[in-house]
């Protein structure tokens, strides 16, 4: 464990592959991934580790991104000496397919007409975006990886690969996640699928080289998103009751509140960065996403399944309770796998994968050694 | 084992005593109890040290439950796979048979229903080990009969408002539960102190360890 602060500015790669089939029935074809790599492959090729991102992340997870200087969505746990040590493990990031981040998703030329695909894209599942990751991790000689880590969606992502790929993985850490979206879950993305829906600058998702966007249909269902990422506690914490750049209320419909104020501004840099389509066809991969494939026993999806697991909730998470982390563990359990959880106490809500570093990272490193030492013994 | 060892900077790199480490010679004896590659589970583990020792030195799948947040998170730290949860809720999840010990060390008499965990362990378990204080200890005799009051020994350091032990029971009680249930005792081992209590065990010993199967 050393300290040192080092800042490295890491490159993104681009790998093309000639055909993604999908869930739906559908193939893509060619498909592009967009992704970041940290530290060493070793000879053995055995200390590989794959991190997966939450809905708007990308490939950028960790060090200083050279033209913009913004460190990546998950710096403070990858790098030299932190709990993804990138002295001691490769850690690979890929942005999901569906994405607006260097991988094919909706607003990519589709070859066969030259234009955006906009939503002639077909629908994807997580069991697509992990296929994908899959492609990835085969076309980078690693054989098996050392652990799929990730939180929220990536969690998701997490437990589809222990379960579609057991041999190809040693240990899974998902992190304030699920093993099946809930209602609660479904019905907030369905908010903001609809307030993008409704934005008339939407155009039935032809609005690519129009000059226009949704951007107010995409601020409001960020505002929605970051409402769900945060606890009653944080946001009291944040923002209170406090009004912006003034002391009196202006009995208008300016944004007066901080919390007002910080919603909306977080809504329009969200519009810069992430695509409307991207929005909704990832929002839906997750709402479809159920690992039981509707058989209510999620104990048997875990047949056959030989990873050890870290599972990890928090106590102000009420997007992603932990009892639905909970409940993995226990169907985990009924299989007599290798399972470590522990609900994290923080006030962040479901924020707090991202923030709660100290809180998780002797966890992960812990996590990670020993499953690094079993795989050497084995 | 030792060229795996080099890769962790987790791990002490020096070999302790089990004593040493873990400072409980109930623990020293579960140590010597358990038969290497073998699987364990450990009930109310806390920060996990003796299924840390057990893994390094006789290569035991080390499984443990801890309800503390705090002990959890210290365990996993230290690459122990403990998960935070209740003992009862814990033990209902398992299938029949898939440990070779279930250790239940000085937690027995927090236990809500303690006969409904015994049998619990020994339906997951193939052997249990179970370690309790001693109720039946000369010192606790001597405490109720001359003061009158629910005891406050070395053995049983708490007030009676904010001690967690709900159930008090002697060797003696033990030994007929077990008969009662069918259950074997194939070792018991006395303590007082560090030492080994040769004769009167209910009278004498301050804890008792025993390994237990259907």
């Amino acid at each position: 464990m050393t300290g040192k602060a080092v800042i490295f500015h890491p490159e993104t790669h681009f790998v093309r592959f000639e055909s993604l089939a999908l869930d739906c029935g559908a193939a893509l074809a060619p498909v592009d991934v967009a992704y970041q790599a940290y530290g060493q492959l070793n000879a053995a090729r055995s200390n590989a580790i794959l991190i997966l991102h939450a809905f708007s992340g990308d490939a950028h997870a960790a060090g200083v991104d050279p033209k913009t200087g913004k460190p990546g969505w998950w710096d403070s746990m990858i790098g030299p000496g932190r709990a993804f040590d990138t002295d001691q493990y490769y850690v690979v990031c890929s942005n999901v397919l569906g994405g607006c981040r260097g991988t094919t998703g909706p607003s990519s030329i589709n070859p066969a007409t030259g234009q955006p695909y906009a939503m002639t894209f077909p629908v994807i599942t997580i069991g697509d975006m992990v296929r994908l990751q899959k492609m990835l991790v085969d076309h980078l000689g690693i054989e098996r990886l050392l652990a799929v880590a990730g939180g929220s969606m990536g969690g998701m992502q997490a437990l589809e690969w222990a379960v579609s790929y057991p041999d190809r993985v040693a240990g899974v850490i998902p992190i304030a996640a699920t093993a099946r979206h809930s209602a609660q879950q479904i019905a907030f993305n369905e908010v903001g699928r609809q307030a993008i829906i409704a934005d008339p600058d939407w155009n039935e998702g032809n609005y690519y080289g129009t000059g226009r966007k949704p951007a107010r249909g995409l601020a409001v269902a960020r505002m929605v998103g970051h409402i769900t990422y945060m606890s009653d506690t944080s946001m009291r914490e944040k923002f209170g009751r406090r009004l912006r750049a003034k002391d009196k209320y202006g009995y208008d419909f300016s944004a007066e509140f901080e919390v007002e104020s910080y919603l909306r501004y977080r809504g329009s840099e969200f519009v810069n960065r992430f695509d409307a389509n991207s929005y909704l066809y990832i929002t839906k991969a997750m709402d479809y996403f159920d690992l039981t494939n509707g058989s209510h026993s999620l104990a048997g999806v875990f047949d056959g399944v030989q990873a050890r697991f870290l599972v990890l909730s928090f106590t102000s998470d009420w997007l992603y309770p932990s009892y639905q982390s909970q409940e993995i563990v226990r169907a985990l359990r009924s299989r007599n796998l290798d399972v470590a959880y522990c609900e994290l106490p923080s006030a962040y809500g479901h924020d707090a994968f991202l923030v709660e570093v100290d809180e998780q990272a002797d966890l992960v490193r812990g996590f990670l050694a020993r499953t690094l030492r079993m795989q050497a013994a084995a | 084992m030792s060229a795996a060892g080099a890769l962790d900077p987790v791990r002490p790199r020096r070999r302790h005593s089990v004593r040493e480490i873990l400072g409980r010679s109930d623990y020293a004896i579960i140590s010597e109890l358990i038969e290497p590659d073998s699987r364990v589970l450990d009930l109310g583990c806390g920060d996990g040290a003796l299924l840390a020792w057990l893994a390094e030195n006789k290569r035991v799948d080390a499984r443990g439950v801890e309800i503390d947040g705090e002990k959890v998170k210290r365990a996993i730290a230290q690459g122990v796979s403990v998960y935070q949860g209740d003992i009862n809720e814990a033990l209902a999840d398992y299938p029949d048979q898939c440990f070779d010990y279930i250790i239940l060390s000085q937690t027995l008499q927090e236990t809500r229903q303690p006969l409904h965990v015994l049998r619990e362990m020994l339906r997951v378990g193939r052997r249990a080990v179970v370690a309790f204080p001693n109720f039946g200890h000369w010192s606790v005799r001597l405490a109720m009969l001359f003061f009158g009051r629910a005891p406050k020994t070395r053995l049983f350091p708490y007030e009676w408002y904010d001690s967690p032990n709900i159930h008090f029971l002697s060797i003696d009680d033990f030994e007929l539960l077990i008969a009662r249930e069918r259950v074997t005792a194939e070792r018991a081992y006395f303590l007082a102190g560090h030492r080994t209590v040769r004769a009167l065990p209910n009278l004498l010993a301050e804890v008792a360890v025993y390994l237990l199967r259907r």
